[in-house]
């Protein structure tokens, strides 16, 4: 069987180029904090919504809306009611992270498919069957802190279709638990849906040196005609007495396209692209690649060779946890 | 398909020169008229601006001796041509091609972003905000400049096609198409 090709959305016309691209599976969000997209310009009114669903419908491909930031104490209806409008816009499953939103979408909402969000973080095998016996869950998505080996042992302990990412940006090592965004700036992916909130950045660019500030905060400078990372703090570049170093982790994307293989013998179901707040360009053409891959591997064709580092952040590439060179 | 670094055609600097002449007033009363025409039949973009359907942005293709300014106006666009730096609450900077391109989605913003050749400075979001909304709107240049010229639709679309054949330069909606 195909593994299933899972591509980011963040407008209706990247949706349209995803399903056009030969995406199997859309994801995407409303346009509100109830994803963890939540950036200007991004996201899905409903009407986009139903229009979208229907346009993937029309062309055999599936659209999941992700709803996977945490409701806020006393504001649990907006969440609740992302719920019910993906059921009625004819999502065909909801990424949702959050317990009590599991637990409300599986007592009012049980027709409509629930898969857990990488934010839960959820990352062995007693996990996933919490998850799949207490709210009904099908489907996890991996954080990114696991080896090849790890997602294989998973699998073999449950029935819970899993779900990797293999290609685009990476998080540090907590997912769903990083507060670094919110130190700088009082908003965060988890609550806000929003890291490193654009409201908060700034570039300054002096005779090509690039400083990017979050929060009023220099978090990293970069000379002329050095790759630019994204402006988070994860990414950032600090310095500590003599040393002047990346803290948390290299401004690279992940890229895990040759892994396909080992990733399907592992038991993985589908494979995650990273990547609403990137243009219709991007989709496009991460999209096609993976697309060959799959087809490629299910033909038993050589993995073609990628063309994507021009699209990474860094301009530089890794295979991040799934070959755990530092253990 | 994204460009690799430093693969951006630039307007050729012989050509620039005498665009120093350009007289700014008729082109800028001609943009905005343009701009109107799409605004009538792209609304969804204005929508998708949300907040920042008023904001001023300033548009700088580096290798052209003028800046572009370009104000919503919550659905009337205004668009007038400056000479310096230009002034509004957000700069997208980059080359012509890089600009069109963006437009076109033919490149990834986060790609130029990171490859550095495009720069962003002043308010980050409405500049985030603009680039989602146009690239939501599919816009084709070329293709809304037919609209607009009525009778010179056929000969203005083969000196669209000639133009980018030989410049490289993305003068019409990228086909990303071509179902797989």
């Amino acid at each position: 069987m195909v593994m299933e090709i899972v591509c980011p959305a963040g407008t209706p016309a990247s949706l349209r180029a995803a399903v056009t691209a030969g995406a199997h599976t859309i994801y995407c969000g409303f346009a509100d904090e109830t994803n963890a997209r939540n950036f200007p310009g991004l996201n899905f009114q409903r009407d986009e919504m139903r229009a979208g669903i229907a346009f993937a419908h029309d062309h055999g491909a599936k659209v999941l809306v992700a709803i996977n930031t945490f409701p806020r104490a006393g504001d649990e209806a907006l969440w609740h009611r992302a719920v019910a409008d993906a059921e009625s816009c004819g999502a065909d499953a909801a990424i949702l992270a959050d317990l009590g939103l599991l637990d409300h979408a599986a007592r009012h909402h049980p027709g409509l498919r629930r898969h857990l969000s990488v934010q839960a973080a959820a990352s062995n095998a007693d996990a996933l069957n919490f998850y799949a016996d207490t709210f009904g869950v099908k489907r996890v998505v991996l954080p990114r802190v696991l080896s090849v080996p790890e997602i294989a042992a998973i699998n073999a302990e449950t029935e819970v279709e899993t779900e990797v990412f293999v290609y685009g940006g990476l998080c540090v090592m907590a997912e769903g638990r990083c507060s670094l965004s919110s130190y700088a700036t009082g908003r965060s992916p988890n609550m806000n849906g929003v890291c490193s909130p654009a409201s908060h950045v700034e570039y300054h660019d002096q005779g090509g040196v690039l400083d990017a500030k979050l929060g009023g905060y220099i978090i990293h400078r970069v000379g002329k005609d050095e790759p630019a990372p994204y402006p988070t703090l994860c990414k950032g570049c600090f310095s500590a007495g003599e040393k002047t170093t990346h803290l948390f982790e290299d401004p690279v994307s992940l890229n895990a396209e040759q892994l396909i293989p080992q990733l399907q013998k592992a038991g993985v179901t589908a494979l995650k692209i990273e990547g609403r707040q990137r243009s219709r360009s991007y989709v496009a053409q991460v999209v096609r690649n993976f697309r060959a891959a799959v087809d490629a591997l299910e033909a038993g064709r050589p993995m073609p060779e990628g063309m994507l580092a021009r699209l990474s952040e860094g301009q530089a590439m890794t295979t991040g946890a799934y070959k755990k060179t530092w253990r | 398909m994204s460009p690799l670094p430093g693969q951006i055609p630039l307007f050729p600097a012989a050509l620039a020169i005498p665009l120093r002449m350009l007289p700014l007033a008729p082109m800028s009363l001609a943009l905005t008229a343009f701009s109107r025409s799409i605004a009538r039949r792209h609304p969804g973009l204005f929508r998708r601006l949300g907040d920042y359907d008023r904001t001023r942005f300033v548009l700088d293709p580096t290798d052209l001796p003028f800046v572009i300014h370009l104000e919503p106006g919550g659905g009337t666009p205004r668009v007038s041509l400056a000479r310096g730096g230009g002034d509004g609450a957000a700069r997208i900077a980059g080359p012509l091609a890089a600009l069109l391109g963006l437009v076109h989605g033919a490149f990834d913003g986060d790609a130029l972003f990171f490859s550095r050749d495009l720069v962003i400075e002043g308010d980050t979001s409405a500049a985030l905000a603009l680039r989602n909304a146009i690239d939501d709107s599919e816009l084709d240049l070329s293709q809304e400049m037919t609209f607009f010229c009525g009778p010179m639709k056929g000969p203005l679309q083969r000196l669209f096609a000639q133009i980018e054949k030989h410049s490289g330069v993305s003068l019409t909606r990228a086909e990303e198409n071509g179902a797989w």
